[in-house]
């Protein structure tokens, strides 16, 4: 296994009417070829920023993003430079993401003809691109109003795969799908990074679905990562008090569920983050000290990194139970 | 421009310009207009500059619409007008929305100071009243209807850089613009290949509205003496002929009427197409 991506304390901001909002607070992360990082938490916890920021739509504030060797640079006016066109994005909105006045066909082989191969031949990879996300060859002749959600975000897909990607950040590439296709292109995704050993970066708040196709999973609250670790150590042993309490929001199907475990309040307000432990006036297990020291991302003795006091460095998880 | 017309003869809202009565009375001016121009030579009676007939004399089967000043028939030089009138207002549209969609697109993609200052000179020459601005300008550069061409683009760009500015805002929210960035294309290619699709209808339409505008504001320019030059039959410059033969009501009405028409039929065309084009117009969805 090869790293892909590597971040070392990355932290990007808003501005918003003249004040900051820190939207990611510092989050290292890395990944490997050939891997489905699930990177999951709520609404507003910053998920979204980051992958923005790895690609280079955002600058980080501080910190470093390094994309097969090389740090990856904001986007400018200028052409990519070439490195970076194998690190790519896939988009959530599946009518935003194409262009409604080009036909599909060009929008894929844009990625080609960019890179110097001429339009014939590119158009003609296009389709080919299109075959291989299970779409008809003649597709490349139509616009994007003639496809469903679930058959557009196949075609950003093919126009990500034109760049022949090594990294791609999926954010949320199936929320605004319907169930069905849902699956489909969950099982597209996981098909091509089989075949092409890219790394990928799913970004979702829908947990069964990371849970299905995800080889580690990242859980992020408000701007910080918790808990990185496979997804069996997730799911079955939970190592921070607020991965539990979203484990447990899952309904489960095979009727020994409990009920969805509620956090007391609300996510807190980016513009002021909680002194300390970022997730201390909702945990029902913070101590005193949760409320002055910010624990540091921690590697307990199974591999998996959490940042919470009460697990300690280099030894076995200590069972979470909420109650 | 053959591209969009064909795409608006393929695309169904097309189809409903055609059920639009004032549509249909505006095309059949302009063409009229258009076949009296380019045959001019044949149809015209008389030699527009031949002083061959008496002055001021009134509308007859000889001289239709009459004689003017100088003993010329004003019915032939309402026909050699249009030579001028109609190729000069295109042309003048079609100057202002190159100049204007440009400096707009730039606005709009670079966004920040250069958005900021290009939206302040457009500012500028929207406080001037257009016809002010058209005359400074043209009395600046002479007399000449080259120069009141100049002056009226001049007067006619901005309202082009703030519709393309709006758009390409609008569309370049959009995630594919992102996308294209991403796969390696530069922000110009972007803007060519991208958005300029995005732009091609709003602009047609309003150029088209704009026709009526240009034409009346070189006409405008000519009656003031600063466009078309004696003795060449321009419309405005003949109306300005009737005005100062005040109790000779032929001389002035008939050019007049002809910057009426056509002016009309622009507009007719303009608004149809507009209504044609909008989404929002409920009758352009049900068709």
């Amino acid at each position: 296994m090869k790293e892909i991506l590597n971040l070392k304390n990355v932290a990007v901001e808003y501005d918003r009417h003249g004040r900051k909002v820190r939207a990611v607070a510092g989050v290292d992360l890395t990944l490997n070829s050939g891997e489905i990082l699930g990177l999951v938490g709520e609404s507003g916890c910053g998920k979204s920023t980051l992958g923005k920021a790895i690609v280079g739509i955002l600058r980080p504030i501080t910190g470093e993003i390094v994309f097969d060797r090389q740090k990856v640079k904001k986007l400018t006016r200028g052409k990519r430079p070439e490195h970076f066109r194998n690190l790519q994005m896939v988009f959530q909105d599946p009518y935003g993401s194409l262009n409604p006045r080009r036909k599909i066909g060009v929008q894929i082989a844009d990625g080609l003809i960019v890179a110097g191969m001429s339009k014939k031949l590119a158009l003609v990879k296009a389709a080919d691109l299109l075959e291989k996300v299970g779409l008809p060859r003649n597709a490349v002749d139509r616009f994007a109003h003639q496809f469903s959600g679930g058959q557009r975000q196949r075609i950003s897909i093919a126009r990500a795969l034109a760049a022949s990607p090594t990294a791609i950040i999926a954010d949320e590439p199936i929320s605004a799908l319907d169930t069905s296709s849902q699956a489909q292109v969950a099982n597209l995704l996981v098909n091509l990074v089989d075949e092409f050993d890219m790394g990928m970066v799913f970004i979702s708040h829908d947990l069964s679905i990371v849970r299905r196709i995800s080889d580690r999973v990242a859980v992020m609250y408000l701007g910080k990562i918790v808990e990185v670790g496979t997804v069996d150590q997730i799911w079955n042993n939970p190592s921070h008090p607020y991965t539990r309490a979203l484990i447990s929001a899952i309904p489960h199907a095979d009727g020994t569920s409990f009920m969805p475990k509620d956090l007391p309040g609300d996510v807190p307000n980016p513009m002021s983050p909680p002194s300390g432990c970022r997730f201390h006036p909702r945990c029902p297990l913070a101590k005193a000290e949760c409320a002055s020291n910010e624990p540091e991302l921690r590697k307990l003795a199974d591999g998996r990194d959490v940042s919470c006091v009460l697990q300690t460095a280099g030894s076995q998880p200590v069972t979470i139970t909420l109650n | 421009m053959s591209a969009i017309l064909k795409k608006f003869k393929r695309s169904k809202s097309a189809n409903s310009i055609w059920r639009q009565p004032l549509a249909v009375v505006g095309i059949v001016i302009i063409l009229t207009w258009t076949i009296l121009a380019v045959f001019a030579p044949w149809i015209a009676p008389y030699d527009p500059n031949a002083q061959d007939a008496d002055k001021f004399l009134t509308p007859s089967a000889q001289h239709w619409m009459g004689t003017d000043e100088l003993n010329r028939d004003i019915w032939s030089r309402i026909i050699y007008g249009a030579r001028i009138s109609l190729p000069y207002s295109l042309l003048l549209v079609f100057l202002s929305a190159t100049l204007g969609s440009i400096i707009g697109a730039i606005s709009g993609y670079a966004g920040g100071k250069v958005d900021s200052f290009l939206m302040r000179v457009t500012d500028v020459f929207f406080a001037f009243p257009g016809i002010v601005l058209a005359m400074a300008v043209a009395a600046a550069l002479g007399p000449q209807i080259r120069n009141a061409v100049i002056a009226v683009t001049i007067v006619a760009w901005p309202v082009y850089a703030r519709l393309v500015r709006g758009l390409i805002l609008n569309a370049k929210q959009n995630d594919y613009v992102t996308a294209s960035a991403l796969l390696g294309s530069s922000a110009l290619r972007t803007m060519v290949v991208d958005l300029r699709p995005n732009l091609s209808g709003p602009v047609f339409v309003l150029a088209s509205l704009e026709v009526g505008n240009a034409l009346l504001l070189l006409s405008g320019l000519s009656f003031l003496g600063l466009g078309a030059q004696p003795p060449a039959a321009e419309w405005g410059s003949m109306v300005s002929m009737g005005a100062v033969n005040f109790d000779r009501w032929w001389v002035g009405l008939f050019p007049g009427l002809a910057i009426l028409t056509a002016v009309l039929a622009f507009n007719f065309i303009g608004d149809s197409l507009r209504d044609a084009l909008d989404p929002r117009t409920a009758k352009a969805l049900r068709d």
